[in-house]
């Protein structure tokens, strides 16, 4: 066999390496700049600011800024605090033992169903069962149910990452537990936190097949969380889809990248911002 | 009448007994000194006196520990009220991730006793933070984060914090092993500035530490306490033969 001379071969690698990294930053920037754009010239203020007309194929995008708003608003009202405390429960509260490894085992379980099946799910349980038909509620429900391992898999870890000392300080300082997390644990484990929580955002506004069964795709501008609604996502998947219009919905892909771009950076700020604040 | 009493105290780590038998008194605004080998029960008879062992699974304690007139291990002992007298300090310093004045009200802002007024906070302050000689140095810094500070500063934040409770013992458990000499020599010299209102009971591995500031000195060894008395007298003429070997550096 042909040897390499060592420095030819660590050269080699190098190369290699540096065009697999270079292809992965290029198909994302490839992505981003081809939405914009097919995308970036449909937008302006009419487009933001009214309701769509015809099925989408004039008018503008508002009904569908609102519903994405509202479900999300809807998941993570229920995800945040059952998330978070189903976190404190496993990390300050319990032993590893049968109760947690069921939990964890639960919580892996539901991060694995893929999200058309939990969406089969919402749809039996708060469309039919509950009778809630397809509404903002059915699908916010169904949407905290897929967000609830994210957050409960972020917040363990941020709150295992605070030194143990700390509660023993607390604790030396006659604090009682529950005191110990509120006012020590969770503001030194907020970063991690709260980072886990705006990701799970931006997985969410891109989430389709979970809405589509449960919150319906009605076009009409929601005026409770009982009624249907269509969000971003979903509404560019029918432009496409049914071939509606083109334009629309490259427009409505545009304001999708931008918005999960801009919750990203927000996320990366945040935790920037928390973690200078308390460390 | 001392400021703590221990009463033929036992206990045991599950199956293993750690203190054994353990009779001592520790004088009021005295600076007590707790030495003896790796492993001999110094931290777990510190941690008896506030109680800090209580979080240990399968930890049994028998025997009395008065401090001022009552039995801290009788039934419905106030465990707040406990830690609030005794403080306790530790090897590694250990602010909280907050502001040097957060850190400082942090005890009576979570008991519920910090003045709503902000002006009163600061009178606190410099109460605690003068109490550890830190005032002048960072009377305009408080609103830093005290993981800002050097090692030895934080150490003094965290016994202002103790200080602002109005704690009235301070237990130290190797307060100084994570300074270096300079930084130890001045925490020292605040111990005994501070013993002026504090009753301090320090474990320490540093035999001339313990020499230096303590007044009394107990030696350990295997969850026994072997002898206890004025520090000259322990490290001079020991009345026991294993304390003499201990501090001539037989068990090193
Ligand atoms: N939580 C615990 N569970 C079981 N055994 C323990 C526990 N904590 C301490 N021990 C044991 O009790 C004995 C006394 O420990 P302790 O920490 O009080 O010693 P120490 O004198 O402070 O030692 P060092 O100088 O190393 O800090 C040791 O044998 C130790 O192994
Ligand atoms: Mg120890």
């Amino acid at each position: 066999m042909m040897r390499l001379n060592p420095i030819l071969s660590q050269k080699i690698i190098k190369t290699l390496l540096w065009i697999l990294t270079g292809s992965t930053i290029g198909i994302l920037f490839f992505i981003i700049i081809y939405i914009f754009i097919k995308g970036l010239p449909q937008l302006s203020w009419t487009f933001l600011s009214t309701n769509p007309v015809d099925m989408g194929r004039s008018g503008g995008i508002l009904a569908t800024i609102v519903s994405t708003v509202y479900l999300i608003g809807i998941a993570l009202f229920f995800a945040t605090p059952l998330g978070l405390g189903t976190a404190i429960y496993l990390t300050e509260y319990t032993r590893e033992g049968l109760i947690t490894k069921i939990i964890r085992f639960g919580t892996e379980s539901l991060a694995g169903i893929p999200s058309i099946i939990l969406g089969l799910f919402g749809f039996a349980i708060f469309v039919i069962a509950f009778g809630w038909g397809w509404s903002l509620l059915s699908g916010g429900l169904t949407l905290s149910a897929m967000l609830l391992p994210t957050i409960i898999r972020t917040s363990e870890e941020s709150i295992l990452s605070v030194p143990q000392e700390y509660r023993e300080v607390a604790f030396s300082l006659g604090v009682g537990k529950w005191k110990t997390i509120t006012r020590v644990v969770l503001p030194a484990a907020l970063p991690g936190i709260v980072t886990g929580i705006v990701l799970s955002i931006a997985r969410s506004v891109g989430e389709t097949a979970v809405i589509i069964f449960t919150a319906g795709s009605s076009l009409r501008f929601p005026s409770s969380i009982f009624e249907s609604g269509r969000t971003l996502a979903v509404h560019f998947y029918i432009l496409a889809r049914e071939g509606i219009s083109m334009p629309m919905a490259y427009g409505t892909a545009a304001i999708l990248v931008l918005l999960i771009l801009i919750i990203n950076i927000s996320a990366y700020m945040t935790m920037r911002f928390l973690m200078k604040r308390y460390s | 009448m001392p400021a703590i009493a221990i009463n033929n105290l036992d206990l045991y780590y599950g199956s293993f007994q750690a203190l054994k038998g353990i009779t001592s008194f520790f004088k009021e605004k005295t600076i007590t000194a707790l030495i003896g080998p790796s492993g001999c029960g110094k931290s777990t008879l510190l941690r008896c006196l506030n109680r800090m062992n209580d979080l240990i699974d399968g930890i049994r304690i028998e025997g009395q520990v008065l401090i001022g007139d009552k039995d801290i291990y009788a039934p419905g002992t106030d465990l707040i009220q406990l830690r609030k007298e005794v403080g306790m300090v530790f090897q590694r310093p250990n602010p909280f991730p907050l502001s040097i004045l957060e850190n400082v009200i942090f005890g009576l802002k979570i008991h519920g006793q910090l003045p709503s007024e902000k002006k009163k906070w600061e009178k606190i302050a410099f109460r605690a933070l003068s109490a550890v000689g830190l005032w002048e140095t960072l009377k305009d810094r408080l609103k830093e984060s005290a993981l800002s500070l050097t090692l030895e500063q934080q150490q003094r934040v965290c016994i202002a914090r103790i200080v602002a409770l109005q704690s009235r013992i301070v237990l130290m458990d190797e307060p100084c092993s994570a300074l270096d000499p300079m930084a130890t020599e001045k925490i020292e010299s605040l111990m005994l500035n501070l013993k002026e209102n504090f009753t301090i009971v320090i474990v320490t591995h540093n035999m001339q530490q313990a020499a230096r500031i303590s007044e009394e000195t107990g030696f350990m060894l295997l969850g026994d306490l072997i002898e206890f008395g004025p520090t000259g007298q322990i490290f001079t003429k020991p009345q026991d033969d294993r304390t003499n070997d201990y501090i001539t550096g037989r068990y090193g």
